[in-house]
């Protein structure tokens, strides 16, 4: 196992490294809330339309828990191999409470696990940029929910005040706890690409950071490089993308370096990033005084997972990335890198078995128009590949046209960029904007006898020897077809036509 | 023993409370007697005796993933002090 640590020398002749642990809270995707019968699905909902007395924390209101979110993390805990097994071993999972009073909490307190998680320990493993992997420890990954939404408003008053929006409070949440085993911000974004890849696979959440579905906060700190103990811990909040994770732990390592190097003493403190600045600022807050008084909370029974259970989920389980990137090299022959990139993202990966479910053999061709050209234009037109209009048997339509010679690779680009945009058939593209290959061989030599008369000098130039010259009648052949010559015959040709 | 000034005021600013210099003086005695109470308890030996987190025997209790219809609005915004319709409206929250 190789690691790319990134470690920089100071002026003193130091070199750091920065140490990284990442808190995740994924929503899970269940029907109801956590503890209530109310829709769990608020995002774009009207405001306070979906909740209830026990969401609302209504006097003498009591909680149930939710068997479906139960599961879900249970999946979780058996895909990132954590010892959720051992959890019957005379001991249940349980809740508590964690209070602490602020306007998005409506019982004073938060659901949550402290000692007793549904899942312990775990690991999942992330490649790193010279190729090679590593293995990420998970500490554990508990059961909450969620709290309400704030905005923060002035009136016409000019009064600054925070409205609340109780739909998104006791919506299950998962929160993934990471060991401080990352070494830069580059592991740290592989680590959360990684884990979304699996919660994606096993559809127990949508996992949108944008939506805030997935949310992520840093634990860092930087060491000198050998040492085995961990400086003080910052914590990193309001990082809004996979991106600005990255941004914000590259600034975090040089501020931290900058401040050791000139002799400071790093304090324990919460930041948050800004995004816009490209900095992160601290937050002293007085409001958090950080006195959770966690205690069992008395209102839920404990859990015991039994392990006929846990062995029921277990064979529901999806197969997941590890194993999917392994089949792809193994039936398909893709190389470790498109075959990584396609098993970790859930969307390419069922858009690539579609494709092959069609009996199309070649699958390295469309592994490489599926990662090139293709995701070429989800990105320039910020598209989803769920919502593409080129499906996977029209891409297939596609390769079955270059390899048939109907048309070349290049002309290829061009039709697919107008399937892209107007989800036509490849053949219809083809027939429509007249981009069949120049078959006849009769066109062809005719075309190559014009270029050769156009183009006296380079005639010359190529019968003295300059090979250069011949590629410049080939270029001028498909200039003035368009395209649509097979640029290896028209080669043959012109070489024929000047005599050899 | 009474609790210190400081203890109260970290207390009161936990709950979010209010309390006058005459109210943190009660309260501090207050809460005093119920510590002492407490220290009382905690010379017994419960060394065989689990920790008891729920009184009732029950375990596993899990409900299905149905969706229920809740409150109306009307009903949620009555029972704020204060609204802004649809939200409830509160202090400012400045982080």
């Amino acid at each position: 196992m190789a690691t790319a640590p990134s470690t920089q020398r100071t002026a003193s002749g130091t070199d750091y490294e920065l140490v990284v642990g990442l808190e995740v809270h994924v929503e899970l995707r269940t029907r109801s809330k956590m503890f209530c019968s109310c829709s769990a699905d608020w995002f774009g909902k009207p405001p306070n339309s979906q909740v209830c007395p026990v969401c609302m924390a209504l006097p003498g209101s009591l909680p149930a828990i939710n068997r479906q979110a139960i599961e879900y993390a249970i999946m979780v805990g058996l895909a990132l191999h954590a010892d959720v097994e051992n959890l019957p071993n005379g001991k249940p999972t349980r809740f508590d409470r964690k209070n602490y009073t602020y306007p998005d909490l409506p019982k004073g307190y938060q659901i949550t696990q402290m000692d007793l998680p549904v899942n312990l320990g775990g690991w999942l493993e992330i490649a790193l940029p010279d190729g090679g992997t590593k293995r990420v420890g998970v500490t554990r990954a508990h059961q909450e929910e969620d709290t309400a939404k704030l905005i923060h408003r002035v009136d016409e008053m000019g009064v600054a005040h925070s409205l609340v929006d109780f739909n998104r409070a006791g919506v299950p949440l998962l929160e993934i706890v990471s060991e401080p085993d990352m070494r830069s911000s580059e592991e740290a974004g592989a680590y959360l690409r990684t884990l979304r890849g699996i919660l994606l696979y096993l559809g127990v959440t949508d996992a949108r950071m944008e939506e805030g579905s997935f949310r992520c906060d840093a634990n860092c700190s930087i060491r000198p490089v050998g040492s085995s103990e961990f400086g003080r811990k910052v914590e990193v909040k309001n990082m809004n993308s996979f991106r600005s994770v990255e941004r914000a732990l590259r600034y975090e390592f040089e501020r931290q370096r900058e401040a050791l190097a000139r002799g400071e003493v790093i304090p324990q403190e919460t930041r948050g990033w800004d995004e816009d600045r490209g900095v992160t600022v601290s937050q002293r807050s007085k409001e958090y005084a950080h006195d959770y008084r966690y205690f069992p909370e008395p209102d839920l029974p404990p859990l015991f997972l039994a392990p006929d259970w846990i062995e029921a989920i277990k064979q529901r389980l999806p197969e997941l990335p590890a194993a999917k990137k392994a089949r792809y090299a193994r039936d398909y022959g893709l190389a470790d890198e498109p075959a990584r990139l396609i098993a970790d993202d859930p969307s390419l990966a069922d858009f690539f078995e579609s494709a092959l479910f069609t009996g199309y053999g070649d699958a390295k061709q469309v592994a490489a128009w599926m990662l090139g050209d293709l995701t070429r234009l989800l990105k320039a037109h910020n598209t989803e590949l769920g919502s593409s209009l080129v499906t996977p048997s029209k891409l297939v339509d596609l390769l079955k046209l270059i390899d048939g010679g109907q048309i070349s690779g290049k002309i290829a680009k061009d039709v697919l960029d107008e399937m892209f945009v107007s989800g036509k058939s490849p053949e219809d593209v083809v027939r429509e904007k007249g981009l069949l290959q120049i078959s006849d061989e009769g066109d062809l030599e005719r075309a190559c006898a014009a270029a050769i008369a156009a183009n006296l000098q380079s005639v010359e130039d190529y019968r003295a020897g300059k090979e250069r010259a011949l590629q410049f009648l080939v270029g001028q052949v498909m200039r003035e077809t368009r395209g649509r010559a097979n640029p290896g015959k028209v080669n043959d040709i012109l070489k024929k036509q000047l005599g050899g | 023993m009474a609790l210190t000034r400081a203890e109260m005021d970290h207390l009161a600013l936990l709950a979010r409370i209010g309390l006058t210099d005459e109210e943190k003086d009660r309260m501090a005695s207050q809460l005093g007697d119920i510590l002492q109470h407490m220290e009382r308890l905690n010379q017994l030996s419960t060394e065989h005796i689990p920790p008891t987190a729920q009184v009732i025997e029950a375990t596993n209790v899990l409900r299905e993933d149905e969706v229920r219809s809740g409150l109306t609005r009307e009903q949620v915004l009555s029972n704020a002090p204060r609204a802004e319709d649809p939200f409830i409206r509160v202090l400012p929250i400045l982080e």
